[in-house]
């Protein structure tokens, strides 16, 4: 059989073995979908529509079915994980929100009006930004800003106003979608520049020599013609915001908690903790089968979301690709 | 006026000062002007942020590096406060990062020359490429805990420690490792991808014209041709595995020191637990229990040179060789 | 390898008998070395057959732009040398001359596109309608100086937003679609385009063809109206038909404006330039009207371009 595999192989053969290699891609994809949803049954079965409300403290029921151990009983699997949602759409949503603006702004300064050794420096530093891991910026945070914002940004009034409730202590909403934003950044603006740069050099001439001013000019036509990568930038840092969880768990205060806008001032203070967080940080007794079926069920609806973000950035797209756009 | 007798052709040719381009922002529109200001002030505040973390991490980490801190095991407790460094959560990077790179390599690799070379059917060639993505967009959480759910079946008991009630732990470097793959896989593809489609058809073209045949030609021709390509994704890979933390934290245990499990010398370490840096900032954090900044400063920061001098080699390998589809279109430009 | 051609004693078809159209009647060219840095010298002036040439004559207009000793540097290679021309209102000049003369480069300065370039320095003045260039306000400048490039390069919009774009974007305040209508119409019936895609202005302008893209420029062009039309090659990326097109298009629209064409073709620039200007290697060697740059050329070189012998 030896003699077998060492003859040269033919074409037929060595298509079929890297088919079979590459179809694995799909294979695997197939398995997390099914294992994930497996074990996530337990948890909408019980709960049903119910799952995505409110339905109390949710860190109190998390810590229940930890708990209950081995044999849960049916009131043990009740969740309303609304509040872990909230906190999540809020982070993402800000971040990428913030982020994206930011971004544009910052790669159309680059590209159009930064000084010619500025750009030079900036453009390699911010390729590096991005390959830093988030561990590193949530120590900066954990470490650098909770402390500045409990010290000097939340009052020992407003923490007493609220002491019954929840406990703020520097981490919460406005030290994450800080830390968020500056982590998904550079990736964004490394796209964008790349986009910008590889806007066709006939349409940039074309609209300068038309006597439009250097501004309109980049935004009409470059920033135009660069949308389907902005949208993809967007999407890669959204899905990198939305499965970021360790960094959130360092720096979000990790309560259980849907930080409330009508609260004013203190809603940018309050504790939360999006689903991917809840995840690392229930890993551990993912022995209890009450809480694998809810860790389990968060993991797909995490699932679900990129595979529909991805969706989303494909239907962006299809309509550019009619004005000669390449997308 | 009808001939311009040129200049004597020896005139020292100095060139004119540049002068002033006058556009100044007197006809822009005001709410171009607001533009300006804001690009200007988003490109300023990206780079005092991004000197601030480079600052910060450099001044910090190397405050509190120190041979004795890189070289020696940590203490066996949980309190980090002691002596003690983190040469075990080095081992742990350096071994994480081969296992996902040497499984994820073949495969991307063998995936890029499928969709480039065949892609029959066609609809299959476009599902893997989707495929790919949706790998690449999936959270690092939602992999680490499929992993669990996928090794934590009987079949795959000899990847690691199985308890006396017969529940396999399912965390181990080997299914850490396995895991670690699927986040470096779309990287390797995604060069290998791009390196094959820059090769010329021409070269493909002399090579059938030889005679040889498809398979042979691949491996003959365009696999070498493409090395550096792959030896990029490789590196982004490499550098994706060495910072991911979540996968870490959840298939590997994150103990502080390696724990290998059974008797055998080599697989035991590989059936172990262990930790990484990733893991060892984390648990060194407020947020873990380790209590100890300096040390995740220190720990942060070799982390740090790891990541950049694998970036530094991207670069380094694409300047010497790596084709890009850029360069062929400048070339025919 | 390189000798002086001696004068007295050239056996060329420079004589009283043979037209000295463009292109010799069935016979080639004889081979004649080149002096490359020798200063150009005028020939005698030698009465010759006109060539056929149809255009009717045009009594030119006000002299719309004016260069005076204008050299360009890139970097410290001369590209334009000192040179001094007259831009006439209802005219169309020519620029010809071989690849790399800085026929380009001097079109190119004429709306100040060469600023786009790091290296690039510029000395000598410009003037537009008496007032220097470098006085204006640079986008000022472009408005009033438009430019048709080699390739043809409409925006990744509709015909209608490639056309209305100037118009939008020149403006204080953006107009409404009521306000630029009549004038994108306006501008693709002048352009000649109008008849062709006023079924669904809508369209991608990327969809037409290649001489349909650079009609569809040229009226993007002309849509604010323009003083001065600068025109790089327009018509070397398109068919003969299309070439055609355009040519007839450049005769109506120097009507109104001042037109400079840089062309390589030869026979193009004799069938559309009024004043031709012959550079070489950053020299201007010939200027004149056009009869007389391809009938009695006063220069050797420029009887050398166009009787064939370099390209």
């Amino acid at each position: 059989m030896l003699d077998r595999l060492r003859e040269p192989w033919s074409d037929q053969r060595a298509e079929r073995t890297l088919g079979a290699l590459a179809s694995l891609v799909l294979v695997l994809i197939a398995l997390m979908i099914i294992f994930v949803a497996i074990r996530a049954w337990p948890s909408f079965q019980h709960n049903g529509l119910g799952w995505f409300t409110g339905r109390g403290d949710i860190d109190e029921q998390i810590g229940r079915q930890v708990n209950g151990g081995a044999n849960p009983t049916a009131a043990d699997y009740r969740i309303g994980a609304w509040p872990l949602i909230w906190g999540t759409i809020l982070t993402t949503g800000l971040a990428v929100g913030i982020g994206l603006c930011f971004s544009v702004l910052a790669a159309i300064f680059i590209v159009e009006f930064s000084p010619g050794g500025l750009r030079r420096v900036i453009v390699p530093v911010v390729r590096l930004l991005a390959a830093v891991p988030s561990v590193i910026y949530g120590l900066i945070g954990i470490l650098v800003l909770v402390p500045f914002v409990n010290n000097h940004l939340v009052s020992e009034g407003r923490k007493e106003s609220v002491q019954y409730v929840i406990n703020l202590s520097g981490t919460g909403l406005l030290v994450s979608v800080v830390i968020l934003t500056v982590m998904i950044t550079p990736i964004m603006i490394a796209i964008i520049v790349d986009a910008l740069y590889a806007v066709p050099r006939g349409w940039k001439e074309g609209a300068v020599a038309l006597g439009v001013n250097r501004w309109r000019a980049m935004w009409t036509v470059s920033v135009r013609a660069a949308r389907p990568a902005i949208i993809a930038g967007a999407v890669l840092a959204c899905a990198r915001a939305l499965g970021e969880a360790i960094m959130l768990s360092m720096v979000s205060g990790s309560k259980g908690f849907a930080p409330n806008p009508a609260d004013g001032i203190t809603f940018i203070f309050e504790p939360l903790r999006p689903l991917a967080s809840t995840i690392v940080e229930d890993a551990e007794s993912l022995n209890a089968p009450a809480v694998q079926a809810t860790v389990y069920s968060f993991a797909l609806l995490l699932l679900f979301s990129a595979f529909t973000m991805s969706f989303c950035a494909w239907l962006a797209k299809q309509p550019m690709k009619k004005y000669g756009i390449r997308v | 006026m009808a001939v311009t007798p040129s200049a004597e052709p020896l005139r020292p040719l100095r060139p004119p000062r540049k002068r002033r381009v006058n556009e100044s922002l007197r006809t822009w529109r005001w709410t171009d002007r607001i533009a300006f200001v804001l690009c200007w002030a988003s490109g300023l505040s990206l780079c005092l942020i991004a000197a601030a973390i480079v600052v910060y991490m450099a001044v910090k980490g190397l405050q509190f590096l120190s041979f004795d801190v890189i070289f020696s095991r940590p203490l066996p407790s949980a309190d980090q406060q002691g002596s003690g460094g983190f040469w075990d959560a080095i081992v742990g990077t350096v071994l994480l990062t081969i296992i996902g790179i040497a499984i994820a390599t073949p495969i991307a690799v063998a995936t890029a020359i499928w969709v480039v070379e065949y892609g029959r059917p066609s609809w299959l060639a476009r599902a893997v490429e989707s495929g790919i993505e949706i790998v690449a967009g999936t959270p690092d959480i939602v992999i680490a805990i499929f992993g669990l759910a996928l090794f934590q079946q009987g079949i795959f008991a000899p990847l690691s420690f199985t308890a006396q009630g017969g529940a396999v732990f399912g965390r181990s470097f080997l299914t850490a490792g396995a895991m670690m793959s699927l986040i470096a896989l779309p990287m390797v593809f995604g060069a290998t991808r791009e390196g094959l489609q820059s090769v010329p058809a021409h070269v493909r073209e002399a090579s059938y014209g030889l005679g040889k045949t498809k398979i042979a030609t691949i491996r003959r021709v365009l696999l070498p041709s493409v090395k550096p390509n792959i030896s990029t994704g490789a590196a982004l890979g490499m550098g994706r595995i060495a910072g991911d933390t979540a996968i870490v934290v959840v298939l590997l245990g994150a103990t502080l020191r390696i724990d290998p499990e059974g008797s055998v010398p080599g697989v035991g370490l590989l059936r172990g637990t262990g930790g990484t840096l990733t893991s060892y900032v984390y648990n060194n954090s407020p947020a873990g229990e380790g209590n100890a900044p300096q040390k995740a400063y220190a720990a942060a920061f070799v982390l740090l040179l790891v990541v950049i001098a694998l970036n530094f080699a991207v670069d380094a390998i694409a300047k010497r060789g790596a084709k890009t589809g850029l360069e062929s279109t400048r070339l025919g430009a | 390898m390189i000798e002086e051609t001696e004068q007295t004693e050239e056996t060329t078809p420079v004589t009283d008998d043979a037209p000295l159209a463009p292109m010799g009647p069935g016979l080639p060219p004889p081979v004649r070395r080149i002096v490359v840095d020798a200063p150009p010298t005028v020939a005698h002036a030698t009465a010759v057959n006109h060539g056929v040439r149809s255009a009717k004559e045009q009594a030119a207009g006000p002299v719309r732009m004016t260069l005076e000793a204008l050299s360009v540097f890139y970097g410290t290679k001369q590209a334009v040398k000192e040179v001094s021309l007259p831009i006439r209102q209802g005219e169309v000049l020519a620029l010809i001359g071989p690849s790399g003369c800085g026929k380009t480069t001097l079109l190119r300065t004429l709306n100040r596109l060469t600023e786009l370039t790091a290296t690039a320095r510029r000395e000598g003045t410009i003037a537009l309608d008496e007032q220097d260039i470098d006085q204006l306000e640079v986008t000022e400048l472009r408005r009033r100086v438009a430019m048709v490039f080699q390739q043809p390069n409409p925006f990744p919009m509709s015909i209608f937003d490639n056309v209305a774009y100037a118009l939008r974007e020149q403006a204080m305040k953006r107009p409404g679609k009521s306000v630029v209508e009549p004038l994108v119409v306006d501008a693709l019936q002048r352009a000649g385009l109008y008849d062709e895609v006023r079924d669904d202005l809508d369209r991608p302008a990327l969809r037409l063809s290649g001489g349909q893209q650079q009609r569809l420029c040229i009226a993007r062009a002309i849509a604010t109206r323009p003083e001065v039309l600068l025109m790089d090659e327009p018509c070397s990326a398109l068919d003969p038909r299309s070439t055609a097109v355009i040519e007839a298009l450049i005769g109506d629209l120097r009507r109104d404006l001042a037109i400079v064409i840089v062309t390589h073709n030869l026979q193009q620039a004799y069938r559309v330039g009024d004043h031709v200007a012959f550079m070489y290697l950053g020299d201007l060697v010939e200027y004149g009207p056009t009869e007389q740059v391809f009938g009695e050329p006063r220069a050797q070189r420029t009887r050398d371009y166009i009787g064939g012998a370099f390209g």
